[in-house]
């Protein structure tokens, strides 16, 4: 396996197992590359990269950037907010405006599910999903695996538990998809009415006791609560919700195991996530966004030069 | 497509040419003092190995022959007596290549282990084959990012004429050999008795 067999990264199950290792084996170089003193390669100088967002971002966009500016790319940067999307123009005519000025590949983040997708079926370069809606985020399920990988040595048999809104999670889902791909074992763990109906159908298992998730996994996932997405109340308050789903320093004394603890980013602090475990050395949340850089590099990379682009 | 395949260099013959390089090696570097020896993924670490077990024991004879000499401070090399392994490092160029989009099958990358600073080194660069010169390009690309090293040199096992694409040249060849574009030169270096140099010619 040397190449990926799909132009476009929208979703996780675009990959096969041997298709995430190949990505897996390419981000190990390009980590090395990000801890050089010159911490840049060449490779991708003659390609132009936009990054559009039609949704608010700081880590994503950043790493997707870094990513691109370490593998000598051009990068155009969009946001919606100040653009003539604003002035009522459609994402087709965005996007097709903006490859007119002679752009390679698109990084798509946008607030509906299906928006990468539905412009694979319009337009003719390879497009990365940085996040659609509530579908899907395949970095960051790769850079998730990946940080698994190699704090644990393989993501083969290993338990992940994730915690929290499920049902508005592109993350969750995502990561369900890589994980069991790479043949993990997947728990989810949140308040009944932020579990999607059926997903058990997806080979998860499904609890709302953290105490028993905790027991069960290696590691745990925790997922922000997205109140900018949820238009009715799924618990009666964020206390609440602490109280119940909140991971402490308490909780995970009470359990005789190590656990790697997780996070997505951006963390509600003391909300689904106490600033002690955080911070803590079980905690590889820091390692997660270096490794992203690392992964958006070789997905980058692994799209540019598919031999299938040779005119 | 039917391929033929022809021996031009036995595994003795081989054995020769690694000790004239060490010996090359050893001449134009007194001492090894600040010289670092880097192959380039993959096949030229190969080589690289090679060269180091034949230099290793050359330089392990040399001791010898100075301890015979007595007082080691007029003995040797330009004075200096003490010869050190020269360090060895390991560099991948595939992120340098300009060619990726020219080829069908996709390169994979190798690890890059230089365990050392570059700064005002002798770097020898040591590739299996040169042909057209584009991989020696990309490795000086990609050594310059590491460091500022105060000369570079090139060495091959085996210098292909009359295809080199760029003004890069060896300062230190094993064989050079006249060959058609349609052959390939490939060095085996697991072969049951010993190393040897193939010359494969397709047909068809």
């Amino acid at each position: 396996m040397k190449a990926l067999s799909h132009p476009n990264l929208i979703s996780i199950r675009d990959l096969s197992a041997q298709e995430i290792e190949l990505v897996f084996f390419t981000a190990d170089h390009f980590k090395e590359v990000i801890n050089r003193p010159i911490k840049k390669v060449p490779s991708l100088r003659d390609t132009t990269i936009a990054n559009l967002f039609f949704e608010s971002s700081t880590r994503t966009r950043l790493s997707f950037e870094l990513a691109e500016k370490r593998l000598s790319a051009d990068v155009v940067n969009f946001s919606a907010s100040g653009s003539s999307v604003s002035k009522g123009e459609t994402l087709i005519d965005t996007v097709r405006n903006i490859l007119a000025m002679k752009v390679d590949m698109v990084v798509m983040r946008h607030p509906d599910a299906g928006a990468c997708q539905f412009l694979t079926r319009h337009i003719d370069c390879p497009i990365v999903n940085a996040g659609d809606g509530a579908h899907e985020h395949p970095t960051q399920a790769l850079l998730d695996a990946f940080s698994i990988r190699e704090k644990m040595g393989s993501v083969q048999g290993k338990r992940v538990a994730i915690f929290g809104d499920i049902l508005h999670s592109r993350v969750a889902l995502s990561n369900i998809f890589c994980l069991k791909a790479l043949g993990a074992e997947v728990m989810l763990c949140g308040p009944a009415t932020l579990m999607p109906r059926g997903i058990e159908e997806l080979g998860v298992g499904v609890t709302n006791k953290v105490r028993e998730a905790l027991e069960w996994c290696d590691v745990a996932n925790v997922l922000r609560i997205q109140l900018e997405r949820q238009q009715t109340r799924y618990f009666p308050s964020l206390r609440e919700y602490t109280r119940e789903f909140g991971i402490n320093r308490k909780v995970l004394d009470e359990i005789k195991k190590e656990i790697v603890i997780m996070h997505p980013g951006p963390i509600n602090r003391g909300v689904e996530l106490s600033s002690d475990v955080a911070d803590s050395g079980r905690s590889i949340i820091l390692q997660q966004v270096e490794n992203g850089v690392a992964i958006r590099m070789a997905v980058l990379y692994l799209l540019a030069t598919r031999p299938q682009l040779i005119e | 497509m039917s391929t033929e395949s022809r021996v031009i260099v036995q595994p003795t013959h081989l054995t020769l040419i690694l000790q004239r390089l060490s010996e090359e090696l050893l001449e134009r570097h007194p001492g090894f003092h600040n010289t670092v020896l880097i192959g380039l993924q993959p096949r030229g670490v190969f080589f690289l190995n090679r060269l180091t077990t034949v230099l290793q024991a050359r330089i392990s004879g040399l001791s010898g022959e100075m301890a015979v000499v007595g007082d080691a401070s007029d003995a040797g090399l330009n004075g200096d007596a003490h010869v050190n392994m020269p360090a060895q490092g390991a560099l991948d160029v595939t992120f340098y290549r300009d060619d990726f989009r020219h080829r069908t099958e996709p390169l994979s990358a190798h690890a890059t282990q230089l365990p050392f600073s570059l700064e005002g080194k002798k770097v020898v660069l040591v590739d299996d084959v040169l042909f057209t010169g584009r991989t020696i390009r990309a490795g000086l690309d990609a050594l310059l990012d590491f460091g500022r090293p105060n000369r570079v040199e090139l060495m091959v096992l085996v210098s292909r004429r009359f295809r080199q694409e760029f003004p890069i040249h060896p300062d230190y060849y094993g064989i050079e050999v006249n060959t058609h574009d349609d052959e390939r030169v490939r060095v085996c270096w697991d072969e049951p008795d010993g190393a040897q140099i193939t010359l494969i010619k397709s047909n068809g």
